[in-house]
């Protein structure tokens, strides 16, 4: 079964809930949905500027059954990156909220649905898309780059089925959206809960705002996720007293949440009957590679946990050779049927069928414990040397963390530098970090910064700073 | 320094604005340094800054310039 077509068989189940508590059935939603096919012509590409709405789900679910394939857009792109994609993948149709009817260049809309708009643009151009391709998904937020990943429709069902299975979705559980849909993780976790029946409350709101809080209480949301930004809002929310009645589950990817926040959440989780999973995945693997069962969320915090069902995880060193010790660290490889067909930097390369075979080396170096539990320690290459040793960047990072400082670091060999948050304890981190590590100071060199650079979903942007 | 001053420089600092800027149009989201990120940065320096710990209710509540100082007055601070 997959999450577009094979719904119909939950018909009057609610699908969606709005931000007015307006319920939609799957019923309506696929109906809504199919109303799109017929303005829609071939095999062809799609931009879909996302947001958490209900047409802006309905374009994505109608596209998939219409088998077009939709390029999904966070809504806050600014014009000049979106004209760029535009130039570089000459899509047929755009479809986006009427108010960001600016971006749209030269198209004249065909189809109106809601605040939607269905525009079909100027290009006078057909070219071949290929059967398997789903869907088209940024690596990277907004940073402007017009490289995608391609997605097949295996690769995004596979996931859904694995998610669905590790997490146990039951019709009766209800997602709100934390994250934005053209996100990989926010993707996945609308497509796992459609598969399952369940209703997703849609919101555009933060965390910040009442209103959001209000919609979780009135709609007994039970599933709540982030990204590591997002748990340490919430920790200073008061989240642990917060009183949640209808939270039954909690997940967390998009980057490595830290050992001691983690177990924080895991012990207050526990206390509270909240199953607490600790996940990993990329967007390259339609996300999802790996989830720390909830019951291990203690025991073994800080782990990316074991491989989702149908995936593998192996570890290679710097020869290629797999690693069957524990404990010793190498490059994470993945291999699963989620693995992307590969990459676009052009329309030209839409017609390619998949390149990876279903591996995916993640760049990220990784260990696994005597148990099969594998931790993160670090990425490929985000390393240097410091009068002869070895140093690695995030560890760094994490280490200054744990002493409470939000960091990032970067440099060359023999220079470290360690952008801050804090004006004052300069003289102290410098001192501190050198005598951990047992390396001279003079290899670091502390810089004040407002604010460490990240993008929408956390993660910090190395190339701000350097 | 007075409170009045240190409450108008944390917000200087962490949104990178000039005096002028502190008035009662000053709001959530109304520029685009004050998102959901920038507010725990500014709440975290209010916090460390009045040495107060903020009920949840009152972060989210936080949300302008001017309902701030409403708020930590409560805390005991004086303007």
């Amino acid at each position: 079964m997959d999450f577009y077509d094979g719904i119909d068989v939950y018909r009057d189940l609610t699908a969606i809930i709005n931000e007015d508590s307006e319920p939609t059935s799957y019923r309506t939603l696929l109906q809504t949905a199919d109303s799109l096919k017929k303005h829609l012509e071939g095999k062809c590409v799609v931009f879909h500027v996302c947001e958490n709405s209900l047409e802006s789900i309905v374009g994505y679910i109608g596209f998939l059954r219409a088998k077009v394939v939709p390029v999904l857009i966070h809504d806050n792109i600014n014009r000049e990156l979106f004209n760029n994609l535009l130039e570089t993948y000459k899509p047929k149709y755009i479809w986006l909220p009427q108010d960001k009817i600016g971006l749209k260049g030269d198209a004249s809309p065909v189809y109106r649905l809601g605040h939607y708009v269905l525009l079909k643009t100027s290009f006078n151009i057909d070219y071949f898309v290929h059967d398997d391709l789903a869907l088209l998904l940024a690596t990277s937020g907004s940073t402007g780059s017009p490289k995608l990943v391609r997605l097949s429709y295996k690769n995004i069902n596979s996931n859904a089925e694995s998610i669905a299975e590790y997490l146990n979705i039951t019709q009766m559980d209800r997602p709100i959206t934390t994250l934005p849909m053209n996100y990989s993780f926010g993707m996945s976790i609308i497509n796992s809960h459609f598969l399952k029946g369940c209703s997703i409350i849609l919101t555009n709101k933060t965390l910040m705002d009442r209103t959001f809080w209000e919609i979780v209480k009135s709609n007994k949301v039970t599933t709540f996720s982030g990204v590591p930004y997002t748990y340490e809002i919430l920790k200073k929310l008061r989240f642990f007293s917060m009183k949640l009645p209808s939270l039954k589950v909690l997940t967390q990817a998009g980057g490595k949440l830290g050992k001691t926040l983690s177990e924080e959440f895991a012990v207050n989780c526990k206390q509270k009957g909240i199953r607490f999973f600790v996940m990993y995945g990329q967007t390259e693997a339609s996300p999802r590679m790996s989830y720390l069962p909830s019951d291990y969320a203690i025991e073994k915090a800080g782990s990316i946990g074991i491989p989702i069902p149908g995936g593998k995880f192996l570890l290679e060193d710097d020869n290629g050779k797999v690693i069957t010790d524990y404990d010793i660290v190498g490059e994470l490889i993945y291999k699963g049927e989620n693995v992307c067909m590969g990459y676009a930097l052009t329309y030209a390369d839409l017609c390619k069928g998949d390149e990876n075979g279903s591996i995916l080396k993640t760049g990220d170096m990784a260990k696994r414990d005597v148990d099969g539990f594998y931790y993160i320690v670090g990425r490929k290459k985000r390393f240097l040397k410091l009068f002869g040793n070895r140093v690695n960047l995030d560890e760094v990072e994490q280490l200054l963390r744990n002493a409470g400082y939000d960091c990032a670091c970067t440099g060359e060999d023999d220079n470290l530098k360690i952008f801050i948050t804090n004006n004052n304890d300069h003289e102290k981190i410098r001192s501190y970090i050198s005598e951990l590590m047992n390396i001279n100071h003079a290899g670091f060199h502390i810089k004040y910064i407002e604010a460490i650079p990240r993008n929408e979903s956390g993660k910090t942007i190395y190339y701000v700073l350097d | 320094m007075t409170n009045k001053e240190k409450y108008d420089q944390i917000f200087i600092n962490c949104f990178l604005i000039q005096k002028d800027n502190l008035n009662d149009q000053l709001v959530y989201n109304s520029i685009k340094e004050w998102d959901s990120i920038g507010h725990m940065e500014m709440i975290a320096a209010i916090e460390s800054a009045f040495n107060i710990m903020m009920e949840t209710d009152d972060i989210i509540d936080f949300s302008s310039y001017t309902k701030g100082m409403e708020i930590i007055v409560k805390y005991g601070i004086k303007f």
